[in-house]
């Protein structure tokens, strides 16, 4: 095929994805831009109270492949839209609304870097006849020939703009795949990555950062999944049903589980005189448990699902640092293996919210120890 | 490395012919053509010069050869132009989406549509036209127009448009042909085909872009899709684009002398010779095969491969071809044609289209032949296409 060397770049039509395409191109690479197109943004406008026409800064919007046509045409590199929208259907979508219909909080970014961004993207790269890819991901990866005596590992850190540390997302990346991934951004920040841009004349230099879910404009979730159902022929089943206090009294009644998340305060319809927060929602019996603060605190969680990047295995007791969620701060704990390939962390101080259906990462100082899904 | 052009049903590029005779309308040449004086009158008269061309190779008259921006315009305009709320419309599930997508909008408008699918080899069945046909015994609803397609753009199929012209004729309906594909690689004789409305377009026989050709036989009631000056008899209004239209003529000049000098036999051996060589590779097929089609056409199939990524590993090793019609890349949906003529989705979505150019060479098919069963090696190697889903 074409040389070896060839640098696969997943081009969304960001500031990111396109630097990281300029660095390599005017480094001297032999560069192909490719977008990945996940999800049709017409498809389910209007429904549902669903935006009708999504702004930019979204992936797979036709001004963000346009967006990433015309980076690629001022690099002269090739550029070619690959369609990966059944898939990303099948692998993100679907998951991510069963998922919420069974009261856990999903995040589809990480089953998305998981299934299509790094393994589909590589085994489209590699069929072109390009042996690696590069992202606009904020993360570091470094081989790390000798450690502990035993066979070097790929290693995934945090990277220098911890504002834009995108590990969390990332701990799926197996061995593999950060071999063969490149992350140009890594010891970058974001105010130097947008300089880099104008430095390169890029025009979207200034486009602001997306925030929300891609293939969910406006962001509401219960209104695409709403909107997703009818599509499939389906409705949203009904799972209206109790609110009740963390001692089990009936404290009122909510129209279905799918507007909770564990640890949400607002929106819950009661009056109280201390602030209530969602405890744990309850996917058969729809019942929503609500409490105080403090009763969101938990001491362990259980992940499955577990994928280990700085170590082969986890053997026996580890002192990490967990994070929970994405704007989490990372906890000290200790991480034991448990039954069935599962892992137990256990939190020296109690964190708020613990939610099923999140992941949690491990960190060993900037390292990525490796992470699974909260249970 | 050098660069091969397979996609010729996409578009081809200008032969220097066609561009030396454009040359002097751009500058020198420069007048309306419905100007009074001088320069307008040079126009006009290049316009009309290229209008006796498309006369003689439809074999119509001057009267019946309506310039227009090409095939969209003319499909659209059949189709808007003829069929009014009532009116019942045949035309097939495998024409080009400028009809496909005109026909969803005429339904939306209150007119009933029926779409008649091929044969498994693409042909499409006049019979299956005959029997789609509503009588004109009744008040509404009765069939007004036939729109079948000369030229798979996908496939290369040549379909019967003879025997369906005869039996729109029985009927006393209107029949339109979409000629993009067939124009250049099939005689055009208007007094045989026995239709009324055939749609041409420049690009896609060494024209330039952004031109083509209705022909309106004489009484066909065709409503304009575009009104303002009374250009081109009140049927296309619009300042005529001189260049172009004389670009076309060039390029008709060009074509029908390639239909007669031994071009089509000699691109039919190249195809041959091309065809065979990829059906050397294990796991292919020809789609369409057993149909008659044109010289330049080979749909393939490759089991166990993404077409997709067949054509960009191509593309990047030099071979420029299609995994369908270029109006519809980006798009999801495998090639609507495809899955008409009853291919499941994973191997319509594991074809590709080779479409030679009139001017291709030995060398152009040797280099397709040296790379094409390297890059599906390859792929197939990468993805046993259990992974491959259904996507």
């Amino acid at each position: 095929m074409i040389e070896s060397t060839t640098i696969a770049v997943a081009m969304s039509g960001g500031v990111d994805s396109s630097t990281v395409a300029a660095i390599l191109a005017r480094g001297g690479e032999t560069v192909v831009g490719l977008t990945l197109q996940l999800w049709d943004q017409t498809r389910l406008a209007g429904k549902h109270g669903i935006p009708d026409a999504p702004k930019a800064g979204r992936c797979c919007s036709l001004d963000d492949v346009y967006d990433a046509r015309r980076v690629a045409e001022q690099l002269g590199i090739p550029y070619y839209v690959v369609n990966q929208e059944e898939r990303f259907e099948r692998d993100v979508v679907r998951p991510f609304v069963s998922e919420y219909l069974a009261g856990r909080t999903p995040i589809p970014c990480s089953l998305c870097n998981d299934h299509i961004k790094f393994d589909q993207l590589l085994k489209t790269a590699r069929s072109i006849g390009a042996e690696r890819i590069a992202t606009g991901h904020y993360a570091v990866n470094e081989y790390d020939a000798t450690r502990d005596g035993r066979r070097g590992r790929w290693i995934l850190k945090r990277p220098a703009d911890l504002a834009k540390d995108q590990t969390y997302f990332l701990f799926g990346l197996t061995q593999e795949q950060l071999a063969h991934t490149l992350f140009p951004l890594g010891r970058l920040t974001k105010p130097e990555v947008r300089a880099i841009a104008r430095q390169h004349g890029l025009r979207l230099a200034e486009k602001p950062d997306s925030q929300e879910i891609c293939f969910i404009p406006g962001g509401d979730y219960k209104q695409f999944i709403t909107a997703y159902l009818e599509e499939q022929g389906g409705e949203m089943p009904d799972t209206a049903g109790e609110l009740v206090a963390a001692g089990g009294a009936v404290i009122g009644h909510h129209e279905g589980i799918s507007s909770f998340t564990v640890g949400q305060r607002k929106g819950l319809g009661i009056a109280s005189p201390t602030p209530l927060y969602v405890l744990n929602i309850d996917p058969v019996s729809h019942r929503v448990t609500v409490g105080a603060d403090a009763a969101l605190a938990a001491r362990t969680l259980r992940a499955r699902r577990l994928n280990w990047i700085s170590i082969p295995e986890l053997t026996g007791p580890m002192r990490v640092r967990a994070k929970i969620r994405h704007r989490h701060e990372p906890a000290w704990a200790t991480l034991e293996p448990a039954e069935n390939g599962e892992a137990i962390a256990t939190f020296d101080e109690p964190q708020r919210a613990v939610t099923p259906g999140q992941s949690a990462v491990f960190y060993d100082g900037d390292e990525v120890v490796g992470g699974g899904w909260i249970v | 490395m050098p660069r091969v052009y397979m996609d010729a049903n996409a578009t081809t590029p200008l032969l220097p012919e066609v561009m030396e005779a454009m040359r002097p309308y751009w500058m020198e040449q420069f007048g309306n053509a419905s100007s009074i004086h001088q320069q307008g009158q040079v126009a006009r008269t290049a316009v009309d010069r290229a209008r006796e061309t498309l006369a003689e190779f439809f074999n119509c008259r001057e009267a019946e050869v309506v310039f227009n921006s090409g095939g969209t315009e003319g499909d659209n305009t059949a189709i808007f132009g003829v069929l009014r709320p009532g009116d019942h419309f045949i035309t097939t599930s495998i024409e080009h989406s400028a009809v496909l997508r005109a026909t969803e909008r005429v339904a939306e408008r209150g007119i009933d549509i029926t779409l008649v699918a091929p044969l498994a080899n693409g042909l499409i069945d006049p019979e299956a036209i005959r029997r789609a046909i509503r009588p004109r015994t009744r008040q509404t609803n009765q069939t007004k127009l036939i729109s079948v397609m000369l030229v798979n753009n996908e496939t290369g199929v040549v379909q019967p448009v003879e025997e369906i012209g005869k039996i729109a004729a029985e009927a006393g309906i209107f029949f339109h042909i979409d000629a993009v594909q067939g124009a250049g690689k099939v005689a055009l004789d208007m007094r045989r085909l026995g239709c009324h409305l055939l749609s041409i377009s420049a690009h896609k026989i060494h024209g330039p872009k952004g031109v083509g050709a209705l022909y309106v036989r004489r009484g066909t009631p065709v409503e304009p899709l575009l009104v303002g000056g009374s250009h081109e008899r009140r049927q296309r209004a619009g300042t005529e684009n001189v260049p172009g239209i004389v670009g076309l003529g060039k390029a008709v000049e060009l074509a029908m002398a390639s239909l007669e000098d031994g071009t089509l036999e000699r691109v039919a051996a190249l195809r041959d010779r091309l065809e065979a060589g990829i059906l050397a590779i294990p796991g292919t097929g020809v789609n369409g095969a057993g149909a008659p089609r044109t010289a330049n056409t080979t749909n393939i199939r490759f089991e166990q491969v993404e077409g997709e990524a067949l054509v960009i590993a191509l593309d990047l090793k030099g071979v420029a071809v299609s995994g369908g019609s270029a109006c519809h890349s980006g798009s999801t949906e495998p090639s609507h044609v495809l899955m008409a003529m009853g291919l499941d989705k994973n191997a319509a979505r594991a074809s590709l289209r080779f479409s030679l150019l009139r001017t291709a060479t030995d060398a152009d098919v040797e280099h397709a032949l040296r790379v094409v069963p390297q890059a599906v090696e390859h792929l197939r190697a990468l993805s046993p296409v259990a992974a491959g889903t259904a996507g």
